[in-house]
């Protein structure tokens, strides 16, 4: 589904990403995790071709991403950053809607749809109307998710997408979201620094340091064969909650 | 794409216009021009009724500011006749040719396709004048007598600043060591001089004010001055209408009679048309017919000259700037180049600017509006470009990422985003505009400069008024138009900087 062969980045002198190979498969959550600096999002934001990694290729879907390809995959490929990125100017319908204005939806296909998401993320009809700065944090992300399943992506590139929410809100939305990826049988990418969002959502988790890969694997790998003593660390420092590792194990 | 369409049309519709209103004014048959003191407005006046007498349609641009622009006008074709002095033209014009005989002179004007009258009567020279009371306790009757006080304060006409026989020549000849010296305008030096804050200024021997205020005029002891003779100056090609015309007033008015109008107008507050008229009736028994214009009607031509010369300008740079601020936002390199250029439009002189641009241009209107464009230029880019640079990344990243093409994306996320910016960046020049736009007198645009002009060169602060109010109000008025335009433009939530977070 998405291959990702030999891309590397560099600001400067600082290597953000070192030659970095991955594969995601249709379907698959995969969850990059690692301190902050580590390079996760700077992959995302290769994927999305905000930055031009400095060597391999990007390929989706057999398709090799480059300038010419670069607006077409953007349009099945759903981004969702921390603060959600939302325009103040539209309201949360613009906002989720802008993609198709601009391809040119008909009305009716645009209210379907909105329709559609504004269910499946329980998103109260009448709060579409407001600026996003009359909505709480987790109504803002709730509209964020709805703008980037909008045209119905394939793969779905989430930047600690709960990062800024409280822990209530969060563990609503985490459980809904969870729900919603197994339901639309999406290809997810989800970058975090919670080992405990990781560990729920991730098929296979991805840990990072330093622009490189340290160990991939499922958690109980993680937790049961750590590749060197930074995988222990790491995990140890998040203090995961007992009872979540009771659950797991 | 839609948009930048609209700002084409937009720039083309600009110059469309410019071009009209230039074609305008060259169309309109003879036009006498004047420079910004009484007496030239006078001469001209005269000009203008003798011609008009002679069944020829004519117009008087009064007013304008200075040696230069009436010469380049001249020149150009936009006037057909001005009054001049000998010295002037010998001096300033020609100074390169050193010419000593009026038939030399007759001959340098020829060359350049310009004809000219024998002299009119009068000399009006320079003179250097002192208050009589302060001339009295220094006793000083003698320009050479100022080499003992160096301390003296002197206040010149910016013209007599630096022209080639002005203040540089006259220091050097009487080896005079004042350092005390600016450039003001001479109407204004009067009441410096008599307010004692200056102690010397340059005056022109048929000067009204030398008798009113009681003024000493210094002998030019080293017969330093050279001859002002007046006479006018006409377009050769319009000679077989204007030549004789003009040569009647010759030998006509003596020195007393040019004080004595003069006086009529700046002491007695006549106007410089009937005074004009009661000479033409003396001496030719021309019976001119005064037009007098309402106060009401000069304040609507005004009115509606100085927001022409707004309103196309603005328009002008609105399109052209923002489009630019555009381009310096997205390309970092050349916007430093942009804005540097706008930056450095800016500071040129605006009389500068005009002198420059009359060759082009002409006088009135279009060198105007292409001034106050120029002027405009550089609030707007900047603000379009700031507007734009302050958008918070992931707000410009997520346009980007979600699929929008850069043009969308200024459309629809980053345009309206930065349109406070932009239109606090377009009322700032908008205002400036309008103040500006009183300096378009000058070159004969008319405008609220208008009376502000005549009003300081008569001493007549209603006149001055009735130009200053108008050009403030109308600046506020602007400021106004631009803070509705923000209520009804900038999106809801844009409009108030409220950002309630509740995250």
């Amino acid at each position: 589904m998405l291959k990702l062969n030999n891309i590397s980045k560099r600001f400067n002198k600082d290597q953000a990403l070192q030659p970095f190979s991955y594969e995601a498969n249709a379907g698959q959550t995969s969850v990059f995790i690692g301190p902050s600096g580590c390079g996760k999002s700077t992959l995302l934001r290769l994927i999305t071709g905000l930055l031009a990694s400095d060597s391999g290729e990007i390929i989706f879907d057999d398709i090799t991403l480059s300038q010419q390809t670069l607006y077409k995959l953007r349009q099945r490929m759903g981004y969702v950053i921390q603060e959600g990125g939302l325009f103040p100017h539209l309201t949360a319908l613009a906002n989720v809607s802008v993609m198709a204005n601009y391809l040119n939806w008909d009305k009716d296909r645009i209210d379907a749809r909105i329709d559609e998401l504004s269910g499946l993320m329980q998103f109260p009809a009448e709060l579409l109307l407001r600026y996003p700065g009359e909505l709480s944090g987790g109504q803002r992300q709730r509209v964020s998710l709805m703008r980037a399943l909008m045209l119905d992506p394939e793969l779905l590139l989430l930047d600690e997408p709960l990062g800024a929410l409280d822990p209530m809100i969060r563990f609503d939305l985490q459980q809904e979201l969870k729900e919603i990826f197994n339901q639309l049988g999406k290809t997810v990418l989800l970058v975090t620094h919670d080992i405990d969002e990781a560990a729920f959502f991730g098929d296979i988790l991805i840990l990072m340091r330093d622009g490189g890969i340290i160990q991939q694997g499922k958690i109980e790998d993680l937790v049961q064969h750590p590749a060197e003593s930074f995988v222990e660390q790491f995990i140890r420092a998040q203090r995961p909650c007992p009872a979540l590792v009771d659950s797991e194990q | 794409m839609k948009l930048l369409q609209r700002i084409l049309v937009g720039i083309c519709l600009a110059l469309i216009l410019i071009k009209v209103s230039a074609d305008s004014t060259s169309e309109s048959n003879i036009i006498i021009g004047s420079k910004k003191f009484t007496e030239s407005v006078i001469l001209a006046e005269i000009a203008t009724q003798i011609i008009e007498d002679s069944g020829v349609e004519v117009s008087h641009l009064s007013g304008l500011g200075g040696t230069r622009i009436l010469w380049s006008a001249l020149l150009a074709g936009e006037i057909s006749a001005y009054p001049e002095y000998t010295g002037t033209l010998i001096q300033e014009i020609f100074s390169e040719k050193k010419i000593d005989n009026f038939a030399q002179l007759e001959t340098a004007l020829a060359e350049k396709g310009i004809g000219v009258t024998s002299r009119l009567g009068f000399n009006n020279t320079y003179i250097i004048g002192m208050r009589e009371s302060r001339a009295e306790e220094l006793s000083i009757s003698k320009i050479s007598d100022l080499k003992l006080y160096p301390d003296l304060k002197f206040a010149f006409s910016n013209e007599f600043m630096d022209r080639g026989d002005g203040w540089p020549a006259l220091r050097q000849q009487y080896q005079l060591p004042q350092v005390d010296v600016r450039g003001v305008d001479h109407d204004l030096a009067y009441r410096g001089l008599e307010s004692g804050s200056i102690d010397a200024m340059d005056l022109y021997s048929t000067d009204a004010e030398i008798e009113y205020y009681k003024i000493r005029s210094l002998l030019d002891d080293q017969k330093y001055f050279s001859d002002y003779h007046a006479v006018y100056l006409y377009r050769l090609d319009q000679k077989r209408i204007l030549g004789q015309q003009l040569q009647r007033v010759s030998g006509h008015i003596d020195n007393d009679t040019m004080v004595a109008m003069n006086a009529a107008v700046k002491i007695a507050g006549r106007k410089e048309q009937s005074v004009a008229a009661s000479f033409v009736k003396n001496n030719f028994a021309i019976e001119s017919s005064l037009t007098e214009i309402s106060i009401y009607d000069r304040f609507l031509k005004n009115s509606k000259d100085h927001l022409i010369l707004v309103a196309i300008s603005l328009f002008a740079a609105i399109c052209f700037a923002i489009p630019l601020g555009i381009l310096a936002a997205r390309r970092p390199l050349v916007g430093q180049v942009i804005l540097a250029t706008a930056g450095i439009l800016q500071t040129i002189p605006s009389l500068a600017l005009f002198v420059f641009l009359i060759p082009l241009l002409g006088i009135g209107g279009p060198p105007t509006i292409v001034a106050l464009f120029i002027y405009s230029l550089l609030p707007i880019i900047r603000n379009t470009y700031s507007g734009l640079h302050d958008i918070p990344a992931p707000l410009r990243e997520s346009a980007q990422a979600i699929g929008l093409p850069p043009v969308t994306s200024l459309k629809i996320v980053e345009l309206p985003l930065a349109t406070r910016s932009i239109l606090s960046g377009i009322k700032t020049s908008a205002v400036i505009n309008v103040g500006t736009a009183t300096l378009g007198a000058l070159i004969g645009a008319g405008g609220f400069g208008q009376p502000i002009l005549t009003g300081i060169r008569l001493d007549d602060t209603s006149l001055i008024l009735e130009g200053a109010i108008p050009a403030a109000v109308l600046a506020l008025l602007v400021q106004a138009l631009f803070e509705l335009f923000e209520r009804v433009l900038l999106p809801l939530p844009l409009r108030y900087q409220v950002e309630n977070k509740q995250a």
